[in-house]
């Protein structure tokens, strides 16, 4: 019974208890054995049961959730991935999370992070570093890694994520699943612990296309509580479609030239991707998006900006950690601090506090928004051309613990190909599309704002043809 | 030795105004004065992590209307923006604020020109709690979060100002203008409204802005003509000893007058602004603008032109009326019962109603009606009664409230005419008591008069009217 | 390229305490990015609106109605130095400086 419920994806596990073959205590049972024998360092926090029974009817009929850490939980560790926060407890829950539990998701752990989402690989937790199930000498990536872990290795159903330069995307890609970054403003951001406002979004970590709407369609809508938050058009739909006539797809030279550094076995995989949606019926054009190569630059000084705005009130006062408060009041904020943030997170804060400094704004930051402009300009022209953009999701399969960490650029560059949608605060979606030297391969596909139910029909007909087997991280699994 | 050069000071206020909405500025909390340390917070104005800012309306109402009355141009589109520094104060590390597209620019109160109003949260409260005795030798503060994140609207004037007394003065107007428009409480003991000066000196006859220094912590009116004077004295002795201005802040302090630098760190004007991105832009619509504008009573400026000008008050009378709103009401209200009484006259005796309630009361929560004042004022000047009659009433009135007429009869105090033979009789009296005085006067010293008149006055318990008195003496002396 | 001054001056805004060590690796690893950075200064950007908001709202305002607030316990529960006054800080412009 147990490897049989391992097998079924989120959607299929709701329709299942709601059809009474299965017993939703059960299954929260079964995966919080699993989380709580995680061997990847992909919780951080695992749920003794369910905090609330699904209401009757509910959509998601107790299929539970593993969360992200940076998403305050009432009552529960909250901590972002930072020694900050060590233990903090927030009195209030995050409204994503909110509604999940309303529609029948119950919280099932928290997730490792990069601390504050800062990193590609999720070696930048306080934490320690979470595990690739398919191989467990290297990361999941970051930073929504321990999401990405958890779900990949069939420790939680379904995961929340946050991306903000590709936070889900790219992890999803290294740990073989699904992850979605939906339009900017489409999930409210009450209740998530920021990295940069303009640019973080939540979105769901999932098996398979199907888990990743069903999720986001009970996550999205406007709320009181986030300023820029809206409501979608329509209502987020089930994927179906099965062919791809008439689907143009773009593939943007600037991101998948030379420049983006892409390895030849991811794109032997996006090669393959593409041969399989032609034959769906998709014609493959290529396409521009001239300042892209820039997107990277803009994103490394809007980013950072934003983030030491939003990290300044860690400052030992109300909450977190405190250290030299026996001193004067500028050592305990400087010591806090410097105690308190990883060495990616300081490095950070200063290159955003200089961005901002007085004589580089301009230079810097008002620079870098009116990149961003042409950015949002670029993909505009673009989708005039062709329904969606595809390209690798990142340059490479996931790399060595250890590889990258001392070198922040090189480390940047994993986000090349993902940090362009989130500057034009578009949604893209990354499915596995293949392996590479046994390692997955994410396929990204963008679409205009607000075309998420076309681009998950797009992404699910080609999931259905490239049939991709996650089973080999879900049966090594991360469990003891 | 050439003469000393003669300076000007040129001063520009920045007043904090807190606005009188139920909640804060950015969250539902309730704004409070005085009550227990932190009761009033929630997630968001504890700058919890995750939580989010949202704008309350009526601040951006408040706001608005404010820049109408000011004759500002309110931005058709405007933003917000963050302010980094740290302070224990200030949950976010970051003022949400308005920065370069504020919600008003432009206008004019009186003879100042408006720079630009902006909305911004207020900060919470460190209150100094000594030396700690769990962390040994430290001094420590506390913060009470009660008052972090009321809203504020922040007033910048031009540097239209050229002394103390005018300074004094015209926040004078400018809190009136508020307080009539209903917006804010200004209080500057309560701090509901706090005012910062700059200022600096030039030669007299030059155009050129000297360098200014910004004075901070003066919250009185007194305090606010004080630090500034205290400061154009202060420059103007650096200046004509050849020592140069430094651009500083200077802390007020109430105890001893002076003033003194606040500690000034390097980085200390770097706040790093940048949009806020929790955020979106403010637009104020039409809509938005009349329904200000149809809150707007008349203005305190406009009130007073009008006293002067169509009721012809004397400019001063006008505006100490206009600027206490209550006081405009209820003479307006005495004026309209139509009793019979001259404006002018009404104006002036307000004057002495005001003394009998004592300072700051609203006579609307008198026992004095307006009816009651007005046909007072109607019996003095139809000579009814006399003037001290009159105050006499007023004291009257103000202890029990009725009818004048009706008091009037009671105590006896009705004039004693001129074709009353009484009064003839007693300034008979009065000639045949003092016939020194009565010969003085007879002979042309007319100072002489001021006992027979006295007698006169006593005798009759100051109910003859003094002209009256005068033309019988003058009579009867046969001048 | 960042110098070490200017690495002090941005850690002392930002309340950051950094070690000699540290401040000089942060002066390399912020120069290096910052050459990477620096490419997008020479794009020709005039007339370009800056874009700070990619969503297209405006005017997301509540209500003036009061809602619950937390309790002084509730308030100080995460508090490092809870007091009976509030949040217990070093007094500013004390101590060492
Ligand atoms: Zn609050």
């Amino acid at each position: 019974m147990s490897s049989d419920l391992l097998q079924l994806s989120a959607a299929q596990a709701a329709a299942a208890i709601r059809a009474g073959e299965i017993d939703a205590t059960e299954l929260f049972a079964f995966y919080r054995a699993r989380a709580a024998a995680d061997q990847l360092n992909a919780f951080t926090w695992v749920a003794e049961a369910a905090a609330t029974a699904a209401p009757a009817g509910a959509p998601l009929a107790g299929v539970p959730v593993a969360v992200k850490d940076l998403f305050c939980t009432e009552g529960v560790p909250s901590q972002s991935g930072s020694r900050i926060l060590e233990g903090y407890r927030p009195p209030y829950t995050a409204t994503v999370v909110r509604r999940l539990a309303a529609a029948g998701a119950p919280l099932l752990g928290k997730t490792n992070q990069d601390e504050f989402a800062m990193g590609s690989s999720n070696e930048n937790s306080a934490y320690g570093p979470v595990l690739n199930p398919w191989d467990r000498t290297r990361v999941p990536g970051g930073s929504s890694g321990g999401s990405a872990a958890a779900v990949a290795a069939g420790l939680a159903p379904w995961a929340l994520g946050t991306d903000t330069g590709g936070s889900i995307r790219q992890p999803a890609a290294f740990s073989g699943i699904v992850g979605l970054k939906p339009t900017y403003g489409a999930c409210s951001r009450y209740g998530m612990i920021a990295f940069a406002s303009s640019l973080d979004q939540a979105g769901p970590l999932t098996r398979d296309v199907t888990d990743a709407a069903l999720l986001l369609r009970h996550m999205v809508g406007r709320d009181a509580n986030d300023s820029t938050s809206l409501e979608l058009p329509e209502e987020i739909r089930l994927p179906r479609r099965g062919e791809l006539h008439g689907v143009r797809l773009g593939v943007p030279e600037e991101l998948t030239g030379s420049a983006g550094g892409i390895d030849s076995g991811v794109r032997a995989s996006f090669e393959a991707a593409l041969a399989q949606a032609q034959a769906l019926g998709a014609s493959i054009e290529t396409c521009t998006l001239p300042h892209a190569p820039h997107a990277l630059s803009a994103y490394y000084i809007i980013a950072p900006a934003e983030a030491s705005a939003n990290l300044a009130r860690f400052d030992g006062v109300r909450y977190g950690l405190r250290v030299a408060g026996d001193t004067d009041l500028d050592t305990m904020y400087s010591r806090t601090r410097a105690q308190g943030f990883g060495a990616e997170v300081k490095r950070r804060i200063m290159l955003g506090t200089y961005a901002l400094s007085s004589g580089y704004y301009d230079a810097y930051y008002g620079t870098a928004q009116r990149v961003r402009t042409r950015i949002s300009e670029d993909f505009r022209t673009a989708f005039s051309a062709v329904d969606f953009i595809v390209t690798p999701t990142a340059p490479t399969t996931a790399f060595e613990l250890g590889a990258k960490s001392h070198d922040p650029l090189a480390m940047y560059l994993n986000d090349f190909c993902t940090v362009p949608m989130s500057l034009a605060g578009i949604p893209a979606i990354s499915i596995p599309c293949g392996l590479s030297d046994g390692l997955p391969v994410g396929l990204q596909l963008a679409g205009p704002a607000f075309s998420e139910n076309a681009l998950l029909d797009v992404a699910y007909a080609i999931e259905q043809a490239l049939g991709f087997d996650g089973r080999p991280a879900l049966s090594a699994g991360g469990a003891a | 030795m050439a003469a000393e050069t003669e300076y000007e000071p040129v001063i520009g206020l920045e007043i904090h105004v807190q606005l009188k909405t139920r909640t804060k500025m950015f969250c539902g909390c309730e704004l409070s004065f005085g009550d227990p340390p932190n009761t009033h917070t929630c997630p968001r104005c504890l700058g919890l992590p995750g939580t989010l800012p949202v704008i309350n309306a009526q601040a951006v109402h408040y706001g608005i209307m404010i820049g109408l009355a000011l004759g500002s141009q309110i931005a058709a589109r405007s933003q917000f923006h963050r302010k980094n520094y740290f302070y224990p104060d200030l949950p976010k590390g970051y003022q949400i604020s308005q920065y370069d597209v504020p919600l008003c620019s432009g206008g004019r109160l009186g003879e100042v020109r408006i720079h630009r109003v902006h909305l911004e949260e207020d900060a919470a409260k460190l209150v100094h709690a000594g030396s700690s005795g769990r962390i040994h030798g430290a001094e420590r503060s506390a913060v009470d979060f009660n008052r972090g994140g009321t809203p504020l609207a922040e007033i910048v004037t031009e540097p239209d100002l050229r002394s103390a007394e005018a300074a004094r003065e015209w926040l004078t107007l400018l809190r009136t203008t508020l307080r009539a428009i209903g917006v804010s409480d200004v209080n500057m003991e309560e701090g509901s409204l706090r005012c910062d000066a700059n200022v600096s000196l030039r030669p007299v006859g030059s155009s050129e802005l000297g360098t200014k220094t910004e004075l901070k912590n003066m919250n009185s009116f007194r305090f606010l003509a004080q630090g500034i004077r205290a400061e154009v004295e202060r420059q103007t002795e650096l200046l004509r000893s050849g020592r140069p201005v430094q651009q500083e802040t200077l802390h007020f302090d109430p105890a001893s007058g002076s003033l003194t630098p606040l500690r000034s760190k390097e980085e200390a004007h770097d706040y790093r602004y940048f949009p806020e991105p929790d955020l979106v832009p403010l637009e104020a619509t039409a809509e938005m603008i009349d329904a200000a504008r149809a809150q707007l009573p008349e203005l305190p400026s406009a009130r007073a032109e009008r006293f002067a000008g169509a009721l012809g008050l004397p400019a001063e009378r006008a505006r100490e009326l206009a600027f206490r709103p209550e006081l405009g009401d209820f003479f307006e209200v005495a004026l309209a019962a139509d009793a019979g009484a001259e404006p002018a006259a009404l104006a002036n005796w307000m004057q002495t109603l005001v003394e009998r309630l004592g300072d700051g009361a609203d006579p609307a929560s008198s026992l004095v009606t307006p009816q009651a004042f007005a046909s007072l004022v109607a019996m003095v000047s139809e000579k009814a009664i006399s003037r001290d009659a009159g105050r006499e009433v007023i004291e009257l009135l103000v202890a029990e409230g009725g009818d004048p007429g009706t008091i009037v009869e009671r105590e006896g105090l009705g004039a004693i005419s001129a074709d009353d033979d009484s009064l003839s009789a007693v300034v008979a009296a009065a000639l045949a008591a003092d016939p020194a005085a009565a010969e003085q006067v007879r002979s042309g010293n007319m100072k002489a008069m001021g006992p027979l008149v006295g007698y006169v006055m006593r005798e009759t318990k100051g109910r003859a009217d003094g002209g009256e008195i005068n033309r019988l003496i003058r009579e009867q002396l046969g001048l | 390229m960042l110098e070490r001054h200017q690495v002090d001056h941005v850690a002392r805004l930002a309340r950051l305490e950094l070690s000699d060590v540290e401040a000089d690796r942060m002066a390399t690893e912020l120069s290096k990015i910052l050459d990477h950075i620096e490419a997008i200064r020479s794009l020709d950007l005039a007339g370009v609106q800056p874009t700070s908001h990619v969503v297209d709202l405006v005017n997301a305002l509540r209500a003036d109605a009061p809602h619950g607030s937390l309790t002084p316990e509730q308030a100080l529960a995460a508090a490092p130095e809870p007091t009976a006054a509030g949040f217990g800080v070093p007094s500013p412009g004390q101590g060492a400086e």
